[in-house]
């Protein structure tokens, strides 16, 4: 029951929708905390989730990591709860808890029966304005962050290397900064810094409040008005963060580690994220990656440099649109051994140069167009998936009709539109490319 | 890959009296069993299948033949390659899973109502008639090595793998599910094949059903699924003695961070202070932040990030386990106060409190378990595998109320042993030896 980094994973996950629009209800506090609820019967359990529109994309300069510490001292005293004493009573309770951070928003959560949604609610909206960060607390949960750092990403040559990565993608924008922190700078993270962080970030206009399960409407409103309602409103701006200029120049990257097992490749691009009420070029992107490396038997990467070739161990493509600022589409190559990477590189460049010439395999195509209709009943069957996806969506600057909206958008995508978007990602958007290897002995 | 099974999940197995959830014993036309939740408001079906056996089937000769043929089922069967099997399963939009552990073979099943008669010929290709070509097996061979390669680069796998090789030695719970780099190379087709045979067989086959489908309708496709497979399968093998003493072992490794796993011998699920013994162990190190090693290890030090400790019930040697990464400067506080708190509780038993707040949170955790297709079906094929009655899930939270101070207190000073607890590090650290 740790905290949860959470990084790209949902990026993975084909984000869709409960075909059951009217399973979903919104509404709005006075004081600005928007709401969404999902119903979901099925069961007598309930999950309450909390997302702030902060992330580590909102830190000011030389703070990094402090969105995630912040999260991690959530959980220690306010005025009227001891510390720890929240994760206490949830677990007295017999539900769990939990949190996470992203570069646009940070998240928590708890899955609880259902009739305990009040008190979950009543600490949550406690701890939104009340807590008490004492000093010993501070240093010691920093000592835990600098832990977790060690043991995520210091201790895995692929999590550096992917730092690398996106501090060489994106030139100006704050998404190159890792959301642990750079070590540096965590190890200066104090009070003042996170209370201030706090107290500019925590205010209900700038939450969003997902529940999902065994509720009704109307209930939550009526609880949230009782809990939520009272706290007041802090008029923060939307967010406004430093943009990328344009990509001139491809880059290059080598991260060597004597820790590597397999060398391998990776290609990055800037690329469009889903905006509201415009997501056709995102869904067509997400189709790319989906046609380019979704299956690892009958995608394109895959398919030809895995098992027609068996010059690859692993050959994939990843992208996720669910984004407040531009996003990444990459590329993986990590070819068998005695393959060197310069050759994997140019693999990868014949795989794409051959794709963009012959476009897309029509079974393919209408393949993955059932998989994602076939997705939306998949995913009711768990709410929490549900939350997490509106609370995603929410914080990346999209609506619920968005939500709504997107797997029809991606069912109505073309195959032009698709070789459209893979031309301009391949033909024309500058790119940085790593190498990750294990230096010559 | 896949890791033990450790008691927390197969306990998640629990509702109260009045659950929510109908388990019906459905018994097929050829007389196979399965367990269904049935629930038909999302149109799809989740089908968890356990067959007992696993990795510990493997011959010492061949240790890794049953890693390396579940990985291969879904890789041409019938008349099928491997992309089209894939192709096929993609355009009903069915999702299959094929996992092998050290006691058991884990295939998983969604299928949509509207195409599940296909998605189970799909299934049972997979399972009665894989291929086995030799591409194939050189393709998954490959990976498989190189999974094997990265856990060699792991510090938590390398903790781990070192533990139970020194734990078991020869038995197959000494060795990884992978196998070796040496013996995966030597693996023949006969290997495969011969895997294949002895461990997917009718008479070790346990099945969870969940979701939109009827009695009526399971029995069929249960005899359609299984009923070609061969009726026993190769016999399992026996106890594994578990030989390691208590003390420290180092695993030189160059990074900043030292990972540590740890444990002893545990005890058996139908041991009669496994209760008390489960419940002491939620105190001691289970889940959640309010565990006493948690607090003194991760709250009051901030020697980690996380600490837990579990009952891990291996079939033919159970143990309790657990683990932790800390910097290669505390990892010797850590460990030390690890014993102490591993000794404290052998002498001291857990407080009224601690009792109370486990109870409180296991009993109510308890029917929050049952959600979801895919879940409900594994719960029902893991209690099965775990001989458990179709009624457990109704006495289970009064089996947790009943553990007493005194159940703990016995069964403590019975199962923790700080002078037997081993601890591995893998690391640099500073201070251990």
């Amino acid at each position: 029951m740790l905290r949860i980094l959470l990084t790209a994973c949902l990026a993975l996950l084909p984000v869709t929708q409960a075909s059951a629009a009217d399973n979903v209800t919104q509404f709005t506090l006075d004081n600005g905390l928007q709401a969404v609820v999902i119903e979901d019967h099925r069961a007598p359990v309930v999950v309450h989730m909390l997302w702030y529109r902060a992330g580590a994309a909102d830190e000011p300069p030389g703070q990094s990591g402090i969105a995630h510490f912040l999260e991690h001292l959530m959980f220690k005293a306010t005025e009227t709860l001891d510390s720890g004493e929240f994760s206490r009573i949830v677990e007295a309770n017999g539900g769990s808890d939990n949190a996470f951070t992203s570069w646009d928003y940070t998240g928590y959560f708890q899955r609880v029966a259902a009739d305990r949604l009040g008190l979950m609610m009543q600490m949550e909206a406690d701890r939104m304005r009340n807590l008490r960060f004492a000093e010993e607390e501070v240093s010691t949960e920093r000592s835990v962050i600098l832990e977790e750092r060690a043991q995520r990403t210091d201790s895995s040559p692929s999590a550096l290397f992917n730092e690398q990565m996106r501090a060489a993608l994106y030139l100006n924008h704050p998404y190159r900064v890792p959301i642990i922190g750079w070590r540096h700078e965590m190890e200066t993270l104090d009070r003042d810094a996170v209370l201030a962080f706090y107290n500019r970030h925590y205010a209900p206009d700038n939450a969003i409040l997902i529940v999902a399960g065994d509720v009704a409407p109307d209930e939550v409103r009526t609880l949230a008005e009782e809990h939520y309602g009272p706290l007041e409103a802090s008029g923060i701006a939307p967010r406004s963060r430093p943009a990328e200029p344009p990509h001139n120049a491809d880059r290059r990257v080598h991260f060597e580690d004597p820790r590597v097992p397999n060398p391998y490749v990776m290609r990055s691009y800037l690329a469009p994220e889903r905006d509201p009420g415009d997501q056709r070029q995102a869904a067509a992107l997400t189709l790319l990656s989906n046609i380019l490396g979704g299956s690892e038997a009958t995608a394109v990467l895959p398919r030809t440099l895995q098992v027609d070739e068996e010059r690859a161990l692993y050959a994939s493509a990843s992208y996720n649109g669910t984004n407040l600022d531009d996003t990444v589409f990459s590329l993986f190559n990590v070819p068998v051994p005695g393959v060197p990477l310069e050759e994997a590189e140019a693999d990868l460049d014949r795989v794409i140069a051959d794709f963009l010439e012959e476009g897309i395999d029509p079974e393919q195509f209408a393949r993955i167009k059932f998989q994602w209709q076939a997705e939306m009943i998949y995913m009711q069957d768990d709410v929490g998936d549900l939350a997490r996806m509106y609370g995603a969506a929410l914080t990346s600057g999209l609506t619920v009709e968005d939500v709504q909206d997107w797997p029809e958008v991606i069912a109505s995508i073309t195959a032009e539109e698709v070789m459209q978007a893979a031309r301009q990602i391949f033909n024309e958007t500058p790119s940085v490319t790593g190498y990750l290897t294990a230096p010559d002995l | 890959m896949f890791r033990a099974l450790l008691v927390a999940l197969a306990l998640l197995a629990a509702l109260p009296a009045r659950a929510q959830v109908d388990i019906e014993e459905v018994t097929s036309p050829g007389g196979i069993t399965a367990w269904l939740v049935e629930d038909h408001s999302v149109p799809f079906v989740a089908l968890d299948i356990l067959f007992e056996g696993g990795t510990s089937l493997d011959p010492e000769e061949a240790r890794g033949a049953t890693y390396l043929m579940t990985g291969l089922l879904e890789e041409g069967a019938a008349d099928m390659d491997n992309a089209e099997f894939a192709a096929r399963s993609e355009s009903l939009a069915a999702y299959f899973g094929f996992d092998a552990n050290r006691d058991s073979i884990n295939v998983t099943a969604r299928m949509l109502t509207e195409t599940r008669d296909e998605a189970v010929d799909l299934l049972r290709a997979a399972l009665v008639e894989p291929t086995f070509e030799p591409r194939a097996i050189e393709r998954v061979r490959a990976q498989v090595l190189s999974i094997i390669d990265s856990n060699a680069d792991d510090p938590g796998e390398i903790a781990s793998s070192t533990f139970y090789a020194r734990a078991f030695g020869n038995h197959p719970y000494g060795t990884d599910e992978e196998g070796t780099t040496e013996g995966v190379n030597a693996l023949t087709r006969d290997d495969i094949l011969a895997a294949h045979r002895g461990a997917l067989a009718r008479d070790r086959v346990h099945v969870g059903v969940a979701g939109d489908i009827t009695a009526e309708e399971l029995g069929p496709l249960l005899d359609r699924l299984f009923g070609d497979l061969p009726e026993t399968g190769t016999p399992l093998p026996g106890d594994a003695p578990y030989g390691l003493e208590g003390g420290v072992t180092v695993v030189d490794y160059p990074t900043p961070q030292s990972t540590a796993f740890f444990g002893h011998r545990g005890l058996e699920r139908d041991d009669p202070d496994f209760f008390a013994a489960y419940v002491m162990n939620q105190i001691l190190g289970g889940g959640g932040f309010r565990s006493r090693l948690m607090e003194e290890v991760r709250v009051n030090r901030g020697l980690t990030y996380g600490i837990s400790t579990f009952l891990v019930l291996f079939d033919h040697g159970p143990m309790m386990l657990g683990q932790f990464s800390s910097s290669n400067d505390l990892v010797a506080d850590a460990v030390e106060v690890l014993r102490a708190e591993w000794a404290d509780m052998a002498e001291n038993g857990v407080t009224a409190e601690e009792l109370e707040a486990a109870q409180t949170y296991l009993t109510g955790a308890y029917p929050l378990r049952f959600t979801g297709n895919d879940r409900i079906a594994g719960i029902l094929a893991s209690m099965q595998i775990g001989d458990m009655p179709i009624t457990y899930i109704n006495t289970r939270n009064e089996n947790v109320r009943a553990v007493t101070q005194e159940d703990i207190a016995r069964v403590a000073a019975r199962l923790l042993d700080p002078d037997g607890l081993h601890v591995v590090v893998v690391g640099q650290p500073e201070g251990v030896d």
